[in-house]
């Protein structure tokens, strides 16, 4: 601890930090533009000047840069200096000069940090006669709109996007007062977090192209604390509602996952909540009903019939429990194929009963060599590629360290690594966006990785398993994945489930084990399919394939599946042959997909926008999210028309739980793994310390007594929330509240997301309370190391066939996000992914029909060139809906 | 008895005076163009609607009684999709109309708005736009603001200079 004596009052302060991120962790007010937490300090703006004195007698002071100077020891600085507030006036007043008079009709308004430090620093009238400098604006793609009129040239676009997200499709242009930050022609931008640019960029600039289609300023949004659902590692988000629909997605700062930054699929992926597609009204074989019948037919078949449960990965812990009560234990089945569960189980096992823990993200942003096996992680889980696009920066960065450049001065920081980069592997089946920064790539069959991986297993501790009969290429290149794992001081290995494949998870535990052995501080990050895909296997629950055999033996007769589209986790033949024979297909779900399609029994269920739910995350983190709206219509949450069936049904137990809490608390006492997860948010009857509830509205919101009018003049009662402890009104508390329920971020005179800050301990580092969630696995350092024995045989290519594996889009693979309008114009066509050898072998050029046959399914699609793919191998784009589902890798017999 | 007397006769005296009441509604009062009455929402000198959609009116409301929807015509001009204000709430305060930014809504000298039934005093935006540009003649906020809309592109205001041509390094 130090002293830093501000306008000669002296504060507490960690020394090291910048001046800038000192005062402002001291919840000073001081202006600034071009620094971000995340992306350090540059200089640019000059916005942030304060003066900083040699000691106490003198007097006269110096302006300086408070981003660019550490603070240190018994220094003297001022933010009130005369000298200094009128520099600050003078910048914001030059700033100003060109900018547009666009407040009214820009998206940015209301929320807009240069309002901000204007009106901060006081600027209010313009003394510039002269006329304003324009520009030409870009189409930039169905996300991000383009307005570069607004634009005070701080540079924190380029910043992100390039330096921070490894775009390259994005800079700035011309020169001196005349500089352009877009593209060199227009085009949608390429990167995947390009949404985050609406964020970033302090003005008005680049904003969310999707909320202009229906713009509704911050002040007028009701908003909730939420979770991402477009992939597992459950990145926090603020969803934003107005007139009843989902308007806008935004990061919600968490210190330990996602920070100030989201993916494009889990910003824009939002759309389906408003979709066409959308179950809305309860549908009793084919004729829409009310809530009474409906639940009166269900209760009726389910006293007369054999039923069976399917749940599902993405849904909630309460949704998934509820529906295991109703049908019992024995009848729950999991609603994703066996591989699938078995892959989820695995990663469940090394994660509970390996001696290695998971880091969260932010600690994957620390580390200092990475290997991937397996993952194309920018499209299974983008977040984790931008912090593995940080961690590479490590390594190089101790050479900053050394020569005492702090990690925020970020200028001299990457002049110092230039292009230096730590050591990244990157073993996957075809090309990553990772690639250009990867020490080295890894191109194979699943099994061939898998050999890669227990070989440097092998390599690091005798006692792993030995692989027989390794090429020579393959053996040093696992020399040098080992000396880099060796070297570092905090290596992570990653994996998953996109393989498909359990030897290559198996490899990647094995390498974390023995790099434990060694006393290494190693994490392993598995990543798995859908949001709650961990929560699921952690709850239990039988195969599908069981479900599909008690029909057919006549053991049930009626099903009721939970949000699932049961055509994404097994074949058309087989998931038809299961529908048909059951007497009666209960459907709760939000959005209508081939399952639904054939359901007798149709119930609207609310998506994450109507619900309130517990998911656990790939890192074991059980995550609460909360309603964002109550639906005009008769939608709700999955679990409580599960309750209200067991209810009506007279289920003893179901009858005794009234809303979320019950439930939660019922599953944190009865399942041993979900220990804790009541403990995740606040009880519902918690109320603020002046005893109101947490306002999901700004106290700006407008509206009140108008939005409804046109219905009925005499407002409604506002809706109540019995599910937590916030209101759907502006009425309420306005302190802080507690960490996992914070639904927007505000501060007086801190309007835009900038207000964060004043939600940090210090800035930067975790909530006020600490980072909300539960962590539910924390291993044991001192489990026993039983390494994984089961070595592949060596793959080997096939004439006239070739190994199938997955590949996967960000924009396209995973079922929600690709109902959304924005998205759906970014996913591909389907095609097949072979190398260019096997195709000229089978005379066959890029863009030409390749027909062949996976089991019974046929296949007719375009050849996609792929010049690293191994040969024998070929990719098939899962998840996208013109490509039907098949149990994967397999083998596929080519057509002639 | 004095003080009573003297009151009696001051009194006495007021019915001599010239009367204060009006006849309402025979008689009508003069209301200067100050008169903060019925909201209307106005056009600018092009017969364009005024009103950008930009919500602060309803965020000055102190009685949240007015309710919008912005949206952008093919050109990116922005006007609401549906205005309305609830009377039965509105207080006439005047907020709205210091709030904004364009000129767009304006109170005038009208009161005359009393209904039998209060779902009547919900105006929406076909009752509330009027055909003329209300106290603010000249003003149009487009020829000011930096967006582009049909018939007018980047740098054509007044205030503007051309669009800058980002290959060039010329001083
Ligand atoms: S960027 Fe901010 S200051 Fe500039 S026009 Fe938009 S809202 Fe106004
Ligand atoms: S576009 Fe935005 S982020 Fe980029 S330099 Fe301009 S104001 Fe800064
Ligand atoms: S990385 Fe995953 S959880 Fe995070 S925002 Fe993207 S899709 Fe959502
Ligand atoms: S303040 Fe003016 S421009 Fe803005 S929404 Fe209201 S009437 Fe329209
Ligand atoms: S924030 Fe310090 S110069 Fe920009």
């Amino acid at each position: 601890m130090a002293t830093l004596y501000i306008d000669n009052k002296p504060h507490e302060i960690k020394p090291g930090n910048s001046l800038l991120e000192t005062c402002l962790s001291l919840g000073f007010d001081l202006p600034y533009f071009c620094w971000h937490p995340a992306l350090g300090s540059v200089g640019a703006c000059r916005q942030c000047a304060v003066k900083v004195f040699k000691d106490a007698d003198d007097k006269k002071g110096r302006l300086m840069m408070s981003c660019m100077e550490p603070a240190t020891d018994n220094q003297r600085i001022s933010i009130l200096d005369k000298d200094a507030v009128e520099f600050r006036a003078g910048v914001i007043e030059w700033l100003m000069t060109n900018h547009p008079h666009d407040c009214p009709v820009c998206d940015e308004g209301g929320s807009c940090h240069l309002q901000d430090m204007t009106v901060m620093t006081g600027h209010a009238y313009r003394r510039f006669q002269y006329k304003k400098r324009t520009h030409l604006n870009q189409n930039l793609g169905p996300f991000i709109n383009h307005e570069m009129n607004r634009c005070i040239q701080c540079y924190r676009c380029v910043r992100f996007y390039n330096d921070y997200a490894g775009g390259t499709d994005f800079g700035v242009f011309a020169s001196k007062a005349n500089v352009y930050f877009g593209r060199h022609e227009e085009g949608t931008l390429e990167s995947e977090f390009s949404g985050n640019l609406a964020e970033v960029c302090p003005t008005g600039v680049f904003t969310d192209k999707t909320l202009k289609q229906h713009y509704t300023r911050k002040w007028d949004l009701t908003m909730s604390p939420s979770i991402c659902q477009h992939c597992s590692l459950g990145c926090n988000i603020i969803a934003g509602e107005r007139y009843g629909d989902l308007r806008m997605i935004t990061n919600r700062y968490h210190g330990e996952i996602n920070g100030y930054f989201i993916c494009d699929r889990g910003r824009y992926g939002y759309e389906f909540v408003n979709s066409e597609g959308r179950i809305r009204q309860p549908i009793l074989h084919q004729h829409v009903v009310d809530r009474e019948k409906i639940l009166t037919e269900v209760s009726v078949l389910l006293k007369n019939s054999k039923v069976i449960g399917i749940g599902s990965p993405r849904a909630s812990l309460q949704s998934n429990f509820v529906l295991k009560e109703l049908v019992g234990k024995a009848h729950f089945y999991q609603g994703v194929s066996t591989r699938e569960q078995s892959m989820d189980e695995l990663a469940l096992a090394i994660l509970k009963d390996g001696p290695v823990r998971t880091p969260s993200m932010k600690e994957v942003e620390e580390a200092d060599a990475v290997l991937i096996l397996g993952e194309d992680l920018t499209n299974t889980a983008p977040m984790l590629a931008l912090a593995i696009r940080q961690s590479i920066r490590q390594e190089p960065m101790k050479e900053a360290a050394k020569i005492s450049i702090p990690p925020w001065n970020d200028a001299a920081v990457r002049e110092v690594i230039q292009d230096k980069k730590g050591p990244l592997y990157v073993a996957t089946v075809a090309e990553t966006k990772l690639d250009d920064v990867a020490t080295s790539t890894y191109r194979a069959a699943p099994e061939e990785m898998a050999r890669l991986g227990f070989a440097v297993a092998h390599l690091l501790d005798q006692t792993a398993p030995e692989v027989i009969g390794l090429n020579e290429a393959d053996l040093a290149l696992a020399n040098r994945i080992v000396h880099s794992l060796l070297s570092a001081e905090r290596p992570v290995i990653i994996s998953g489930s996109s393989c498909q494949s359990e030897s290559v998870m198996k490899a990647a535990a094995n390498v974390s084990w023995a790099l434990h052995k060694k006393n290494k501080n190693v994490g392993i990050v598995l990543t798995v399919p859908e949001c709650n895909s961990l929560g699921l296997a952690m709850m239990g629950g039988n195969p599908m394939e069981a479900a599909f055999q008690a029909v057919e033996n006549g053991e049930a007769d009626t099903v009721i599946i939970m949000e699932n589209d049961l055509y994404r986790h097994s074949s058309k033949t087989v998931a038809d042959k299961f529908i048909s024979r059951c007497k009666n297909v209960i459907v709760l779900d939000h959005s209508h997909h081939a399952t639904s399609a054939n359901a007798h029994v149709l119930i609207p269920a609310g998506t994450f926008a109507e619900a309130d739910g517990t998911l656990v995350n790939n890192e074991g983190r059980a995550q609460r999210f909360f309603q964002v709206q109550e639906s005009a219509n008769t939608i709700k949450e999955s679990w409580r028309w599960l309750l209200d069936i067991g209810a009506a049904s007279d289920n003893a137990r179901i009858k005794q739980w009234k809303n979320f809490d019950d439930i939660t608390v019922t599953i944190a006492n009865e399942e041993k793994l979900f220990n804790g997860i009541d403990k995740v948010s606040p009880p519902s009857d918690q109320r603020m310390a002046d005893g109101q509830r947490v306002p999901r509205q700004p106290h700006r919101y407008s509206g009140r007594t108008s939005m409804l009018a046109n219905v009925n003049v005499s407002e409604p009662k506002p809706p109540e929330d019995y599910d937590s402890g916030m209101s759907y009104t502006m009425e309420g508390s306005r302190t802080l509240p507690p960490s996992s329920m914070i639904p927007f971020f505000w501060s007086p005179g801190w309007n835009s997301v900038q207000s964060v800050n004043k939600y940090q301990k210090e800035v930067g580092t975790a909530l006020r309370d600490g980072d909300p969630g539960v962590r539910l696995l924390e291993t044991n350092s001192d489990s026993p190391v039983d390494y994984f024995k089961e070595i592949p045989e060596k793959f080997r290519a096939i004439k006239n066939q070739l190994w199938i594996v997955s590949v996967y889009h960000i924009f396209g693979s995973e079922e929600l996000s690709a109902k959304s309008a924005s998205v759906a114009q970014r996913v591909p066509g389907s095609y097949l992914l072979i190398h260019r050898n096997d195709s000229e072998a089978l005379k066959l050029t890029e863009g030409e029909i390749i027909e062949f046959q996976i089991k019974e399914q046929q296949y007719r699609l375009p050849i996609k060139w792929s010049d690293s793919i191994a040969q024998g191998t070929a990719g098939l784009p899962i998840g996208l809906n013109s490509v039907p589902y098949v149990d994967l890798p397999a083998w596929g017999i080519l057509k002639k | 008895m004095f003080s009573i007397v003297r009151s009696l006769w001051i009194t006495f005296l007021h019915m001599f005076h010239k009367r204060e009441t009006v006849q309402y509604p025979e008689q009508k009062n003069k209301l200067t163009t100050r008169w903060r009455g019925r909201i209307v929402l106005t056009r600018d000198p092009d017969m364009g609607e005024r009103c950008v959609g930009c919500y602060l009116c309803a965020a000055a409301c102190p009685v949240d009684c007015i309710s919008l929807q912005a949206t952008e015509d093919e050109s990116g001009r922005r006007y609401p999709e549906f205005f309305r204000i609830n009377f039965s709430r509105c207080i006439f305060c005047g907020f709205c109309e210091e709030a904004c930014p364009t000129y767009a809504i304006q109170l005038i000298p009208d009161f005359e708005m009393s209904e039998y039934n209060r779902q009547n005093l919900v105006y929406e935006k076909n009752e509330l736009l009027i055909d003329g540009p209300g106290k603010h003649p000249g003003y149009n906020f487009y020829n000011i603001a930096g967006v582009a809309i049909s018939g007018k592109g980047k740098g054509e205001n007044d205030n503007e200079m051309p669009p800058i041509d980002t290959k060039s390094l010329l001083p």
